[in-house]
């Protein structure tokens, strides 16, 4: 209720789940989403950045050892499912887990909290979890879908990624099917990786909203819901990064 | 749900966090993780290099203990076989000496006994002398008989 009108239920959901827009038709930015993701990267990297740089090999400090387990887990995950050698894979998991995860963390702030600060300053719309927005999450998807695409030609060479996508998996003669199967494999493949984060934050963060509108009756609701929503932020992180590296490692590997 | 430019704006950070990552995050973390391991396995080598030693060390040193203790052993043995070997010695030299001392004194003994023997003599023919010249005082010649009792003295 930042802008402060009387607001009916619809309303008030609607106002929750608007964007704070700038430009026209295609050219809109959702200032809101690229501020707050952002911000909250920059955060997050330029200070884990910052821990690297003076990492020692003695005895690790608590900032660093934190830094250090969650990276050497993701760096795990990688080992376990990706065989080739790339310098990008681990990096690039690790941004997804961090960057996923923080932001939606952002869900767990009350709903009204930042909206109702913002306010203040008359800035009256703003959807403070950035994995909500359908575009953060086809913009991530379609990145990795890119890497998928330049590492599978890099790894097999543009003759052996296309003799796949001709002959596999029924053989040169059936060439049409196997580059339909391929199309569509291909592109299942951004579509559920975004899909997916953005249902679960939205839905999530839908409920959060339901349950602010219940009043005094929110507190007892909104707890467990966001102790319950502690694990599927965790869980959509920890997915996102796990696909990026199957779908990396499948590139990568050779199907005959 | 509407996708437009932030699209963008999206992919352009998520590729400037995955830089930020490859570049500045992982490379010192993994050095800083590997060199740990190096070092913790290089301590842990050393650790079981120094057990080894010790035992090695407390081997030797109770096998020199034992190499000692037969070594005294040998020479409390050999001490005593000398000991016995001085004082066998040193009877057998006592002895000598004593034996010496007995002959030496014997022999002096035996020196006296013939000087006293020759004193004896010379007295008996003077006292043999006297008695005769008591006797013969008046009638005989004292020098005539001098002489022939000394040849007689000679010839003893």
């Amino acid at each position: 209720m930042a802008s402060g009108e009387a607001l009916t239920t619809s309303a008030y959901i609607v106002h929750h789940l608007t964007n704070n827009t700038v430009g026209e038709g295609f050219w809109t930015l959702h200032l809101d989403t690229l501020f707050v993701s952002g911000i909250i990267g920059l955060v997050a990297f330029l200070g884990m950045a910052k821990v690297a740089k003076q990492a020692s090999s003695g005895v690790p400090g608590p900032l660093q050892s934190f830094i250090e387990i969650l990276v050497s887990f993701v760096d795990q995950q990688v080992k376990d499912t990706y065989h080739g050698r790339s310098p990008l894979v681990t990096p690039l998991a690790i941004t997804i887990f961090v960057w996923v995860f923080l932001m939606n963390a952002m869900d767990l702030i009350p709903v009204d909290f930042l909206p109702l600060i913002l306010g203040v300053f008359g800035i009256h719309y703003l959807k403070v979890v950035p994995t909500t927005d359908p575009n953060l999450t086809f913009a991530m998807s379609l990145s990795v879908f890119t890497i998928m695409i330049v590492m599978g030609i890099k790894v097999k060479g543009a003759g052996g990624f296309f003799h796949e996508v001709v002959a596999v998996p029924f053989g040169i003669k059936l060439a049409p099917v196997n580059i339909l199967f391929r199309v569509i494999e291909d592109i299942a493949k951004p579509i559920s990786l975004s899909l997916r984060l953005f249902g679960n934050m939205y839905a999530g963060e839908m409920v959060f909203i339901l349950i602010a509108l219940l009043g005094v009756w929110q507190l007892p609701l909104a707890l467990p819901w966001a102790l319950f929503h502690i694990l599927i932020i965790t869980l959509q992180a920890f997915v996102f990064m796990m696909l990026t590296i199957v779908y990396l490692s499948m590139a990568s590997e050779s199907h005959g | 749900m509407n996708i437009n430019a932030t699209l963008f704006g999206e992919a352009v950070w998520f590729g400037v966090f995955i830089w930020i990552t490859m570049k500045y995050v992982w490379p010192p973390l993994q050095k800083a993780i590997a060199d740990r391991q190096a070092l913790i396995a290089d301590g842990l080598a050393a650790g079981e290099r120094g057990r080894h030693e010790l035992e090695l060390a407390s081997k030797r040193s109770a096998d020199s203990l034992r190499e000692a203790k037969v070594k005294s052993a040998e020479i409390v043995v050999a001490a005593e076989k000398r000991a016995l070997q001085v004082i066998e010695e040193a009877k057998l030299a006592a002895k000598v000496e004593a034996d010496k001392v007995v002959a030496s004194a014997q022999a002096e003994i035996a020196q006296q006994v013939e000087q006293a023997r020759a004193e004896l003599r010379g007295k008996v023919a003077d006292l043999a002398v006297a008695g005769a010249e008591r006797i013969l005082k008046r009638e005989v010649d004292a020098k005539g008989h001098a002489e022939m009792l000394a040849a007689l003295q000679q010839e003893l």
